[in-house]
This record gives C-alpha cells, structure tokens and sequence, in this order.
C-alpha cells in the first residue's frame, strides 16, 4: 500500500506492506536510525516518537496509521543547528551512557517540558516511567530534564496544535 | 560541544563531557542495526519450543520455495563445513545449529536468509520440525540424580550431567574451626537466574568479499579481538582476512562476551548467499537464549565467637550451567573469581567447594556486571554476615565494622590465595554511615516499629577483584588477558589513541584521551580515540569484568609514558641539552634550573617529525606501543546502605533511600564513575525485587519477554546518594581500580538485607531473590519460596 507521512518537517511516499510498523518505516525505508527497537512487548520504549506532537511506541503502530500525519524524530531536535536544550542537558548531566534509549527518552522529555514547563523530579521520574535505560539508573536522565527545563525548555516550546488526551510512551 | 561555561574540559583527569555524545544526542550513532550495507540479506533463527527433545527430522522444502528466501541452514547444512558445533569460551563445544537433540528451550535450530526482515521471519513458520520431546533436567539440585537424564550425550561416555568440581581454600583448618566455634550459623542462598539485557540485543552483519577472501562482521561484541581469533579458529578462515567491528553498542554488561551461533549463521548465510547478511535477534531470543547471569545455589555457613568476630567461612555451591559449558571466564578459574568470597574481612580460615552441572537450560553464567563471580560472593557473604548479626542480635553495620581488614593488613593476602592491593575500609563504611545517618535512621526504625511500620535498613560492604588479569595465570582460551594501546602523535601535536577495549557506554573515547592528556598535558580533545575495529586496532581481551581500566587504562598511561620520553630525547636535541637535564611539566620539558628553557609537545612533536638533528640510533617520530600485562588483579570496595518501606498488606517493598560509597582508586572522570555507579545500583534494586529467569517442570523459559522479566524504570528506583574515598592502586600506574560492575556486586546485599531487616518483627533470617511482593508476602507467612522454579 501507498502511504504518505511527514517526518521532522519532509514529506515521503512509499509502497509499504500494510503490517509494516512505523519503527521500520522509520529505520529501514527512510534511513533514519535514531530511533531504536528494544523489545517485542511494548516495554521499553526505545522507540518512542512523536505521532501528531504525542509520544508514541513506534513499534506498537503500523507504518500506515502514520499516513497523512505528522511524525517528529530525535533527528529533528536539533533546529537550524541549535540543540535542544534536552539535547544539552543529556550532555551537561551524563544523562546517557550507552545511547540507545536516549532518543526516546529524550523525545519524551520534550514532550514532558512542552506540557509542563517546571517538572518535579517525580513528575519527570512518572512521565519517563514507560522506559527502560540499562545504563543509566536513571538519576542523571531526571537531572538532565531538570537541566532543560532551567536552560530554556520553555522557550523552545512550539505552540501546541493538538492537545491530546492521553500519553501512550 | 559544551553544554555548559562552568565545565570546561580539564587537561587530564576531572569532569568532563564525553566527546561521543555529540553522535548519540543527535541520533547519529551506529549501532550494528543501523549498519546497512548494498545488497544486504536479513537472516532469522528457528529455535527450539522443547527444552528437551530429539530432532526426527526437518523438512525445509517449504521455506525454501518462499520467493524472498535465498537460503535456509541447517545443523546438516553446518555439518558438512564441520560447523554444526562451536568452541565455547570453557573449553565445552556448543551447537551452533542443532543436529541431534535440542536442550534448551530456545535453541538454535534453523536459519533463514530473506530479502527482508518480514519475510525472514515468515519463513521460520514454513519449516517443520518433527521433535520427540524427552524428560528435561530443570531443578539443578536434581542433575546429578541418578537415572537422570543425560543431556550431553553428544559427548562420548559421558554418562551424567556433572561439569566440574572446584574448590579453593583450607577445608582442615575451616572444618577445624568450625568444629571448636562458639556461634556457627547456615543459610541456603540462591542467586537465582538473571539476565542483563542491554537495551540493545544482540545481532550481526556479515559480508564475505568472495574475490578478495575478506570476511568484515559488524557484532555487538566486547570483545572483537578474541572474536577475531575465534572466528578463524571455527570457520577455518585465515585471521589475516577477518575483520571484526564492535560499532556503537547499546550497553553489554557481560552478555556481549561470548560468540552466539547467530553470528556464525550470518557468517555462513554471507558465505553462501555472496552477500551481506544481518541477523538481530527479537527481545524473547535475547532473554531465552544468550548468556544468563548466576544460578549458584549456595549454602554458607559461618564460624564465629559469641562477641561478633568471624573465624571462618564455608561454601558450597550448586552452579547450573545450562546446556552447554559457555561461561566466559579465565580458564583456571571454573567458578570465576568466587573463592573471593571471604568478602572484606579477616578471617582465620575459609573453604568453597563449587560442582557445576548441565541442565535443560541457556547456556552462560558469566554475565550481568558480575566480575567473574564475584557478584555470587559478594552476595553471599553480605547475606551471611547478615544471617550470623541476626543470630548474635548485633548490629550488622558494627558487626562489619569488628570485622573488616585494617588499612594496616594491606597489601592482604587472603585466605584464598587473593592479595588484595589496597583499601581503608572503616572508613567507608564510617563515610556511608554518616550519609545516611545510620544511627537515626535506626531510631526512626524504632518508633516505626512500634507504630506497626515495616521499615528496614540494609547493610553492605564489598571488596571486588577486577582487571584481569595476570598473563601468567588468566586467559580465556588460551588467549593471554594483556591488552595493546598505540598512540600516534601528529606533527601539529594532535594524537590518535588505538586501543584494545571498547565501550558499551562506558566512555571511553573521552575517559581514555584524558588518560593521554593527563600524561602528555595534550587537551582531551585533541585525542581521537580509535576502538572496535580489529584492523585499526592492537590485540586485547576486551571490555569485561571491569578491566578496561585496570588493563587497557594501564596501557594506555604506559604508552604515553613512553611517548613523553620520546618526547624528551627530541626536546633534549631541539635545546641542545643533554636528555638527562630536562624536566617534566604536564605538557613540556624543562631545563633543570632554568624553567623558561623549555619545548611543548606541540613544539616537539613537530620537531620530531623536521630535520632536526637527533642523537645516533634514535628514529624520528614520537609514536609508541605497549602491551600491558598486569602484574596483579585490582581491588576496589565499597560500602553501601540501603533503607526500604515493606507494605505488610501486599509485601510490596519501595527503595526509599539508597547511599553508595565506592572507592575506585583514582577517578579519571569523576561523572563517568558516578554514572556507572547509578547504573549498577539500579541493577542491585531490579536483581533484589524484580527480575528473575525461572522455568517451569517441562523447561519453559517463564522469563522470556520485559512483561515477565521484570526490570527497574525510574520509579522503582530512587535518588542515588553518593560518596567516595580513594585509596589508589599501588601497583597501577594511574593508581585506578575499575568501577564498572561494582554496583552491581555490591547492591542486591543492601536491598535484600534492608528487606529482611524490615520484616525482623516476623521473625524472617533469610528469602531468596527476587523479593517480590508474592515472595515477600510469603516470606511474612513464614514460607518463602523457590524463586527459580515455578511459583508452587
Ligand atoms: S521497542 Fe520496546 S517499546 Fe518499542
Ligand atoms: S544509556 Fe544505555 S540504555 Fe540508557
């Protein structure tokens, strides 16, 4: 089947099998391997982007629910060569080790920050609580949010379009 | 990049942001999944749903007609190129695919080379197999049973499931002491099976250049040096041609070690097809079927005066080694480095004796940050100083106290033939007591108590042996534990570093560049650091058992050691000066007495490539290499305290509080060894309350996907409180220890003790891992359970 999704701002057409989850489109069909697959169960959300400004586990959505909407990457954190400042705050606090949940840790966190400018450290600790990270113990992944947000996350919220009701990540 | 103005990067050691993030925060990395090469074939492995049968036959027909599917392999497929069985690292053999029987549940048993990953995995459905199950050894305390059955029949006369007997110590002297003591107390204590799943799972890419002979794998491997030699060892291709590269990995903690039969399928299928071949196995293949961790059933026991001081310590341990003997781990050392068991304390005498059998069960053993065992020991011991305070009603953090090794005792023989190098560890534990606020804590224990709450602190403190290791005494198939470092350094004063170890998230492209700095006064960002790749860098054992830094980092600081004296034979000739005269400061030799006489290393290195004159017999250039040889393990410690609420209703347990006080030695990257540290904690919380591999009576895996095997996420896990002493490494050059995995040993005693000291109103010594709400629950009503077998 034909699909039609948008990622970080670029349009793309592709013939897909209809049972193609969006985790495969993204990594395998466009090239963008910055997001990761860690499990079949829906776990531990190394996968996790954003469908339509809503965290989501792309390994839990078909590549054709995406078509005709708007799907945001951890390669498109970065604008116009300036990190995020979740981006900088993973580095300033350690926040990552090995990397590999980072993308979708960082892509919920972002979404927490949009949300809810000021976290506290249990409201980062719940809002990331649908991940898993090996490395880390987490501690520095809740300092790094908590960096972002006191390093201008606020300003770098874009104006929400759709308010959704409910956060699968 | 720096996030911030306040960190700027030393010239050496101290904090410092770690130059690969810049490639992950972007999503830049390149782990092996992200590997994607022309024409490339995706392969998936047909496993075993018997833990136990023989293989009547396998039809492959079907598969094969599958129009995207350019080859299926067998066991007899790898028969004929005498692959069907592999080496392991314990001198066992391991099918690769199997022929006979299947002894596992999960077992490799066909593969599947499609033009896609769907269609790969399609095709796995279309092949049948006709299996005629047989009785499975499940209870490892039954292997040994007579009548039972025999797993290894594939190896000639072997009659039983029995592995190995091991033992270290004095048994006369122990049994002496146990005979004569005042106190003695024993415990049976299970590690139970875990696994440390990496967030990545493992997988390869194969490409065999069919015109040049050149076999490059991309493998998610902590060690690509021994892969290397392995590879040409099992497929009989010539070294010289074979290329390993461990790209990014996502996190190894030890489950990256051994050589997995997925590798040398999409070898074989590269071989075959003439094309590149990636195969990454599904998270229930990761759990189900590479390297486990522990699955020691131990029983201790302790000898000890009615006033608290420890004389001696027993061991006997049951170690179930799966179907095939696959541990990796130095090859005199069966059970590891578990005879460290007497822990941090001084003790007249000790003996273990450790029997290791077959099971129906993964392979493994030697993984999950455990130090080669130590992880078992450490655990024990903490456990049984726990068991033995609770016997005196002493107080554990004091009972430890009386008992620990005095600064003045080290260098420390023990009485297990270990030397322990180095430590102060009163004052840890006295540093970790004072974090918590030991002593109110167990005031509010107290008047918790007496309010019906079940609040419990927990006590640990333990001593690692890490960096293997001596050539002398460790290899890993014969491969010597030394590791290689070669540093180049450019005209412009610019290095690049080579070395042998690689990084799962360790950070080493950072951690080892300040090694350089720190040595040569060379900005850390002036230092590339090359790792992972076998054709770009020198041999080595690889990133295991916390010994990259104890091994690869002692070479590395050897190098440059040797560099900057280099350094000084061209800066002797740039000031025409005898060498003798100069002095070192970081980053430039010195005239002796006239300081402002002085060359840099970005001079020198520039002069050392010109035409300046050097002495006879000297060539130009500064680069050196090194192979380092350790002259003994490293030692770091630690203390740890844990305090924990136990809901009395459910048995639920929350970690409110958890304070690490770990002595490395000298911190290179005090962030980097923090972050470690959090990670390993994490470890303890998940291996003490939630995960666990368990099987039920007919060898299904009942841990096989994240909903059953349980890990932390940030809501199990609280604020981590750490502190530090540094007692340096006498014998290393930096005085570093390593710090991988300590966390990981050290913590699933605190969890544990802190919960079994919470239910003490109960009357409960002792409940095995993982201290589950069912388990701890149990435990109340004074029958806890098995926790490797199904809930019974
Ligand atoms: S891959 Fe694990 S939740 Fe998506
Ligand atoms: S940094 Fe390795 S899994 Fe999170």
């Amino acid at each position: 089947m034909q699909i039609t999704v948008t990622v970080n701002g670029t349009e793309y057409t592709r013939d897909v099998e209809p049972r193609l989850l969006l985790i495969h489109f993204l990594r395998d069909e466009l090239g963008l391997t910055g997001s990761h697959w860690g499990c079949d169960t829906s776990n531990c959300g190394a996968c996790v982007v954003w469908l339509d400004r809503t965290p989501v586990k792309s390994c839990t959505a078909l590549a054709a629910m995406a078509s005709g909407r708007e799907v945001a990457t951890v390669e498109g954190l970065e604008k116009d060569g300036q990190l995020d400042p979740v981006q900088q705050g993973f580095v300033a606090c350690h926040g990552l080790q090995c990397g590999f949940c980072t993308p979708g840790m960082m892509m919920t966190a972002r979404w927490l920050l949009d949300h809810n400018p000021d976290p506290s450290e249990q409201e980062v600790r719940e809002a990331i609580s649908g991940q898993i990270c090996r490395c880390t113990g987490y501690e520095n992944i809740v300092r790094a949010v908590r960096w972002a947000s006191e390093h201008g996350a606020a300003e770098h919220r874009e104006p929400a379009q759709h308010v959704e009701a409910e956060v699968t990540a | 990049m720096t996030a911030t103005e306040e960190h700027a990067a030393p010239i050496g050691f101290g904090r410092m942001e770690r130059k690969e993030d810049v490639r992950f925060i972007r999503g830049h990395g390149t782990y092996v999944d992200d590997v994607r090469l022309p024409g490339m074939l995706y392969g998936a492995v047909l496993r075993s749903p018997y833990a136990h049968a023989r293989i009547a036959s396998i039809d492959t027909g079907a598969a094969e007609a599958h129009p995207k599917v350019r080859a299926v392999i067998t066991g007899a497929t790898l028969d004929t190129l005498n692959l069907a069985w592999m080496p392991t690292l314990s001198y066992d053999t391991q099918a690769v695919l199997a022929t006979d029987k299947v002894r596992f549940q999960g077992q490799e048993v066909a593969f599947v080379v499609a033009e896609d990953r769907y269609s790969a995995r399609d095709a796995l459905e279309l092949i049948d197999v006709t299996y005629e199950p047989l009785p499975a050894v499940i209870d490892a305390r039954h292997a040994l049973d007579p009548g039972a059955p025999v797993i290894r029949d594939d190896k000639e006369g072997k009659t039983d499931n029995h592995i190995f007997d091991w033992e270290s110590g004095d048994a006369a002297k122990t049994d002496e002491i146990f005979a004569n003591a005042e106190v003695t107390v024993a415990e049976d204590v299970l590690y139970p099976r875990v696994h440390p799943a990496p967030l990545e799972t493992c997988g390869a890419v194969a490409d065999f250049d069919k015109i040049t002979g050149k076999l490059t794998v991309w493998e998610t491997t902590q060690a690509p040096h021994a892969h290397r030699t392995l590879i040409a060892m099992v497929a009989g291709l010539p070294e010289q041609k074979i290329r390993v590269i461990s790209p990014d990995i996502g996190g190894g903690f030890g489950g990256k070690v051994g050589i997995y039969p997925g590798y040398v399928c999409a070898i074989v299928g590269s071989i075959v097809t003439g094309k590149p071949v990636k195969w990454v196995e599904d998270r229930s293949e990761n759990l189900m079927s590479t390297a486990f961790a522990r699955d020691y059933h131990m029983r201790g026991e302790v000898a000890a005066t009615r006033d608290g001081k420890i004389l001696a310590i027993r061991v006997n341990v049951l170690a179930d080694h799966g179907a095939f003997n696959a541990t990796a781990q130095p090859t005199n050392y069966p059970a590891g480095f578990f005879s460290v068991f007497t822990g941090s304390y001084d003790l007249t005498a000790a003996h273990c004796k450790v029997t290791g059998v077959y099971t129906n069960k993964a392979p493994g053993g030697v993984a999950y940050a455990c130090s080669f065992r130590i992880t078992e020991a450490a655990y024990l011991v903490e456990r049984m100083v726990d068991v033995l305070a609770h016997e005196l009603r002493a107080d554990p953090a004091e009972l430890r106290m009386r008992n620990l090794l005095r600064p003045e005792q080290f260098p420390y023989a023990s009485k297990t033939g270990w030397e322990y190098d180095s430590g102060d560890y009163p004052r840890t534990l006295r540093l970790a007591m004072d974090i918590a606020g030991y002593e109110e804590l167990r005031k509010e224990q107290e008047a918790e108590r007496a309010r019906g709450h079940l609040m419990g602190i927990g006590v640990s403190f333990f001593t690692e042996a890490v960096g293997a290791g001596p050539r002398k005494h460790m290899d890993i198939l014969g491969l010597g534990m030394a590791d290689g470092a070669e540093l180049r350094i450019h005209p412009t004063g610019k290095g690049v570093l080579r070395i042998s170890v690689q990084s799962q998230g360790q950070g080493h492209e950072t951690t080892f560049a300040q090694i350089v700095a720190e040595e040569l006064g060379i900005p850390p960002a002036d230092i590339e650091v090359v790792h992972g790749d076998t054709d770009q860098t020198p041999f080595g054992l690889g990133t295991y058992g916390s010994r990259s830094t104890p091994v690869s980092g002692a070479a590395t600081a050897v190098v440059a050691r040797k560099v900057r004296e280099r350094a000084r034979i061209v800066a002797a000739a740039m000031l025409e000066v005898d060498a003798a005269d100069l002095d070192w400061e970081k980053g430039r030799w010195f005239v002796r007495g006239d300081p402002d006489q002085g060359k840099t290393m970005t001079e020198i290195a520039l002069a050392a490539h010109s035409t300046v004159e050097l002495p006879d017999g000297v060539e130009g250039q500064l680069d050196a290499t090194c192979v380092y040889n350790p002259p003994n393990l490293t030692y770091p410690y630690g203390a740890y305290i844990c305090v924990v609420d136990v809901d009395p209703g459910t048995g639920k347990v929350s970690v409110r509080r958890f304070v690490a006080v770990d002595d490395c030695g000298v911190r290179i990257n005090p962030m980097i060894v923090d972050g470690q540290i959090h990670g390993g904690l994490a470890d303890g919380v998940g291996m003490a309350l939630m995960e666990v591999i368990s099987f039920d009576p007919d060898g299904n895996c009942l841990g096989g996907s994240f909903m059953d095997y349980l890990l932390p996420t940030a809501l199990e896990c609280p604020s981590w409180e750490l502190g530090a002493t540094v007692t340096p490494s006498p014998h290393h050059p930096i005085g570093a220890k390593g710090v991988g995995e300590s966390a990981t040993v050290g913590s699933p005693a605190a969890v544990v003790n802190a919960v079994i000291d919470a239910l003490a109103p109960y009357g409960v010594r002792h409940a095995d891992m993982p201290l589950t709400p069912a388990q701890v629950w149990r435990a109340i009503q004074g029958r806890p359970f098995r926790t490797d077998l199904a809930i019974s």
